[in-house]
């Protein structure tokens, strides 16, 4: 579903999904797409930041009330802080206008995927890595990694969150507890140890990857 | 006002005490000079009050008889009259040769600011209709003339489009950045910041299998994280290393590296190409300028944006030519540092 006020980024989104077999509903205010979302729920929520009668982030504040599955934030470029409130209000991923369509649908791809991914999967799988939740161990090309225990805590978070944006304070949050939020420098170090330990090439990562200013992605 | 007091004070305490020997005309003087050096620094009024002040204190203190405000010889009232008038009109006059400069000044901004929307307007309309013309113009080609377009033309008229539209998007980018600087709306988002990986997603931003020539980067292992704007940094940095892809002929190697010097952040941007024009050096950061010559496609605001984000940092950005040829831009960034790298938050 679609809620967004300008009628061509509407048929320039509905064109691309449907013809990737996607079917598309269409809201052009946020009050009508909080009750289109409650009458047909949707798999995923394409949802404006700038919208006409209310804003995109009391939108989604609104529909996070009720509905869990998927809502990808659509921005105009216009600096890190809209997004990260976006992300820390619950919204899954975001994308900046103007995007490339081949972005919107592997972002639309990979969250499909986590509505349908099973949680309580015990081992998953990403590229050459094999993640053991139960047993906490990681295997690269088949070959076990020493990870310490908050290095695993942080991995298995960004595995269990593929593909999507994890905020700077949300990782601290989870990994180290309320009260941390600032000490992003651990974070850094973390992420860069993770890295040498996960990465291909820590120096250009692939699976963790850094959204400027916002916070990290796993894919 | 209670500066301007507080000052004729001070000044006729000290006169206070070495009147027996300056004797109290010279007080008078002293007084006045006291007041004329205010009108220069003060308002108006702090300034008047000064005068009505001094005047009184030069009466009440030093007049005979002193510690009242009669005089009893006609010469000390004909100077005591005099003294306030000419204190008003020392007060009153620099006030007004202010004003006139004020003016003078203001005309003069007023000025500079037309010459610079001036330049802004042709420079934009040029840069902005330039793309927009391109992407109307194959848009009707396309959707006019379908059936006798050849395959190849049609691909070639979309990747115009394609090219014009990037080119707009990196234009009002650029615009939106320059206001938010001009606006003073620019607020520093500071966090700690791996600047290996700033440079890293700098250089993805290039498509790197468009250019021509190489980008070199070394990672420095011994790099300590620095607290930044990852964000704003990174744009400096992706502006250079687009201006090198830019303005550089094909072979060319373009090298970052980056390093740490006791609370500063170093990072350096250099090319083997033809170098900078000498004369030209100065005026490299400068809003709207360009190369003399230089190939359409950029409003030369790049670089004045790129030592904007700088100066936010309250760091500095200086373009040298290199001994060996080609140039070098060296950004300075004071910033807090931090060497964990062993962590005991297990």
């Amino acid at each position: 579903m679609i809620i967004d006020d300008e009628p061509q980024i509407r048929k320039l989104l509905e064109i691309n999904l449907e013809s990737n077999g996607y079917k598309v509903l269409q809201a052009s205010s946020g009050h009508e797409g909080i009750l289109m979302a409650a009458n047909h729920p949707p798999e995923l929520i394409l949802l404006d930041i700038g919208l006409p009668d209310k804003s995109g982030q009391d939108v989604l504040k609104e529909l996070r009330t009720w509905y869990n599955k998927a809502i990808i934030m659509l921005s105009v470029q216009s600096g890190e802080s809209d997004i990260i409130t976006a992300l820390d209000n619950g919204a899954t991923d975001y994308l900046t206008k103007p995007f490339r369509t081949g972005e919107l649908l592997a972002r639309v791809r990979s969250c499909m995927r986590r509505n349908n991914s099973d949680e309580s999967k015990s081992v998953s799988h990403f590229g050459n890595l094999q993640i053991d939740f139960v047993a906490r161990t990681v295997k690269k090309d088949n070959v076990l990694v020493k990870l310490t225990s908050t290095e695993f805590n942080l991995l298995s978070l960004f595995a269990k969150n593929e593909g999507r944006v994890l905020t700077h304070q949300y990782i601290l949050k989870e990994i180290w507890g309320v009260g941390y939020q600032t000490e992003t420098q651990y974070l850094r170090v973390f992420v860069a140890q993770l890295r040498k330990k996960v990465e291909v090439n820590p120096n250009q990562p692939e699976r963790l990857v850094t959204e400027s200013g916002v916070g990290y992605r796993f894919s | 006002m209670l500066l301007s007091s507080l000052i004729v004070f001070a000044v006729a305490i000290g006169c206070f005490i070495s009147v027996s020997i300056i004797g109290y005309k010279v007080v008078a003087l002293l007084l006045l000079v006291t007041v004329s050096v205010l009108a220069m620094l003060l308002d108006i009024l702090p300034v008047l009050l000064a005068a009505v002040l001094s005047a009184l204190i030069w009466n009440f203190f030093f007049i005979p008889p002193i510690y009242t405000f009669h005089i009893d010889n006609t010469a000390d009232l004909l100077m005591f009259l005099m003294y306030f008038v000419i204190a008003l009109v020392n007060a009153v006059l620099t006030f007004k040769i202010r004003e006139a400069e004020n003016k003078v000044r203001d005309k003069e901004e007023k000025e500079n600011a037309i010459k610079l929307y001036n330049t802004l307007l042709n420079s934009l309309s040029h840069e902005l209709r330039t793309p927009i013309a391109t992407i109307i113009g194959s848009v009707d080609t396309l959707k006019e003339h379908q059936t006798q377009l050849s395959k190849e033309n049609q691909q070639t008229l979309l990747n115009e489009i394609d090219l014009a539209a990037t080119r707009l998007n990196r234009q009002v980018e650029n615009l939106l950045n320059m206001s938010r600087l001009e606006t003073g709306m620019l607020r520093l988002n500071a966090d700690w910041c791996d600047v290996n990986e700033l440079i890293y997603n700098a250089i993805q931003k290039i498509e790197l299998n468009t250019i021509r020539q190489t980008i070199a980067f070394i990672p420095s292992q011994t790099l300590p994280l620095f607290k930044l704007d990852a964000a704003l940094m990174e744009e400096v940095v992706h502006t250079l290393l687009h201006n090198a892809v830019q303005y550089t002929s094909e072979q060319t190697v373009i090298a970052i590296t980056a390093s740490y010097e006791h609370e500063y952040c170093l990072i350096e941007i250099a090319d083997n190409g033809n170098g900078f024009p000498e004369s030209e050096i100065a005026f490299a950061f400068d809003k709207f300028y360009r190369l003399p010559y230089s190939k359409a496609g950029g409003t030369g605001l790049g670089l004045s944006i790129a030592k904007g984000f700088v100066e936010a940092h309250h760091g500095t950005i200086v373009l040298k030519n290199r001994n060996t040829g080609g140039a070098v831009f060296t950004i300075r960034i004071p910033a807090e540092t931090s060497f964990i790298n062993h962590l005991k938050y297990e």
